[in-house]
């Protein structure tokens, strides 16, 4: 089997672990927060702490490698997340990839996550090649890219301020709805009426492409404010469906337009909130006609994963893109071309 | 010392005021519910410091780096279970680092603020939903010149 890679990612909440074969065919994908512990003695098994990355890494590698049927020496590479991310997150993964390298003799690639959330669509369509337009949303990010090739990117546009997914937590809790936002309000919005409010869709100034979410969330809260200094009843559901609207609404034709303006007939969306049901009905009500086809990872591919680490890791390999062994943990690392 | 704010503009623009008055090692506490305009005030701090990219919430990343002459580290707590997760991070750093640090959320994790800090708290301002209502308190002597500084600096509102 050719071009297996490790994928290590602990950018933030989750610790992860991947392997893959040939940047495509995922073979484990090993994520704290979904992880199924063997429980031999029949035991009860911790859940694996948010962030506690130390703690979880070697049991999440260990599981990775394992579960792929893979030992240390069928590896061709270590791929690790150095960036954006928490720095001493990032560290955790950086460090242990940094060891496995030295001490197995292996190639290390280090790894822009946002990067890797494109990626996710590779291992999901075995067949998607450059270009494409691709939107990256999820509790972090909101990015619009046109994806020229392998390590080509341009950047068309990104949030001002809150990401999408971020928009969703915080009303979700204001609504008293739970976390995860995006699901809770998602399943509230499915009994209300999206055109029951008017709630702004911002557009940023000279920058067609960039996102705002900060106005919208006040717009929501300064809604639930006055509904309650009235006296009246608030319709949970109706205001989820309408502020669910404004959102998915803003990022379907962004990133429409988008695909327009670079003039490719594929767009990949990646990231938590490509999940959400509203927002796969829009584009595709959208993009009817329009000869763009619209494509999503599956809900385990969307949310942080090492797959997509791996995935980027082989084709980094290929272009010959190795990382030193004191590669450093860069939380503010920006998008870099190396295709 | 209590300041009015009209819009997000304002805000905004008081962040740069108080921005161009921070040096390293200087630490803020802000406290406020959501669409206080925390996050509005810290892209003005980060204006008045000199930093360009653009800041965007810390909510998801918890921490948030920006370089600069002086950096700036943009942290937020609202993600947080309690003081523990933040002493996780390595807090120290960054609060006793070379930069200045911005906290959001900072009512809670109050028993890792070390003694000296400016607080501001943000609230809703007297009529007006887009107004806003911005109290500092110093914290030790350094905040307390800071303020009389600002002060001169700022048209009060009220």
């Amino acid at each position: 089997m050719a071009g297996l890679i490790l994928g290590i990612e602990t950018s933030c909440d989750e610790t992860a672990a991947a392997v893959v074969a040939g940047g495509r065919r995922l073979l484990t994908n090993i994520i704290s927060s979904q992880i199924e512990l063997h429980q031999p003695f029949g035991g009860v098994v911790p859940e694996l702490a948010s962030r506690n990355h130390l703690e979880n890494i070697n049991l999440i590698i260990q599981e990775a490698l394992a579960a792929a049927g893979v030992s240390w020496k069928d590896l061709d590479g270590i791929a690790v997340t150095y960036g954006p991310g928490l720095v001493g997150a990032l560290l955790v993964g950086v460090t242990v990839a940094k060891a496995i390298a030295f001490a197995r003799r292996l190639p290390l690639v280090g790894v822009n996550h946002l990067e890797g959330h494109i990626y996710a669509n590779f291992l999901a369509h075995p067949h998607l090649e450059p270009p494409f337009v691709s939107l990256v949303v999820s509790g972090g990010h909101t990015d619009l890219l046109h994806v020229l090739g392998y390590g080509r990117y341009r950047i068309l546009g990104r949030t001002r301020d809150d990401a999408a997914g971020e928009a969703f937590d915080k009303v979700a809790r204001v609504l008293g709805l739970g976390y995860p936002g995006g699901p809770q309000i998602e399943a509230a919005a499915r009994e209300g009426n999206p055109g029951a409010i008017s709630f702004p869709r911002a557009v940023v100034k000279d920058a067609p492409f960039d996102f705002s979410f900060s106005g919208l969330k006040t717009a929501v809260l300064n809604y639930l404010n006055r509904s309650r200094q009235r006296g009246e009843i608030i319709n949970a559901a109706d205001v989820a469906a309408s502020f669910q609207e404004a959102v998915v609404e803003v990022l379907v034709e962004r990133t429409l337009a988008a695909a327009a303006r670079c003039r490719v007939d594929r767009v990949a969306v990646c990231g938590g909130v490509a999940a959400n049901s509203a927002l796969r009905s829009l584009f595709q009500a959208q993009s009817a006609g329009t000869g763009i086809e619209v494509l999503y990872p599956p809900p385990v591919l969307c949310t942080d994963n090492g797959a997509m680490i791996a995935s980027v890791g082989y084709y980094r390999l290929q272009a010959g893109h190795t990382a030193p062994l004191d590669l450093n943990a860069v939380p503010n690392l920006p998008l870099e071309n190396w295709g | 010392m209590k300041v009015i704010t009209n819009s997000p503009v304002e805000t905004r623009r008081l962040g740069e005021k108080l921005g161009r008055l921070l040096a390293p090692g200087d630490l803020i506490a802000l406290t406020g519910e959501l669409g206080a305009g925390k996050t509005v005030l810290v892209q003005g701090i980060a204006a008045g410091l000199g930093i360009e990219d653009t800041v965007t919430s810390p909510t998801f990343l918890i921490i948030k780096e920006y370089p600069g002459k002086i950096p700036l580290y943009h942290i937020d707590a609202y993600r947080l279970a309690g003081p523990d997760e933040l002493l996780d991070l390595g807090y120290e750093e960054y609060f006793f680092g070379q930069g200045v640090t911005v906290i959001e959320w900072a009512d809670l994790i109050l028993v890792l603020l070390p003694p000296a800090y400016l607080r501001i708290d943000l609230g809703p301002g007297p009529g007006g939903e887009e107004k806003r209502c911005l109290v500092f308190s110093a914290c030790g002597q350094r905040y307390v010149k800071l303020l009389e500084e600002l002060k001169r600096d700022v048209d009060l509102g009220c």
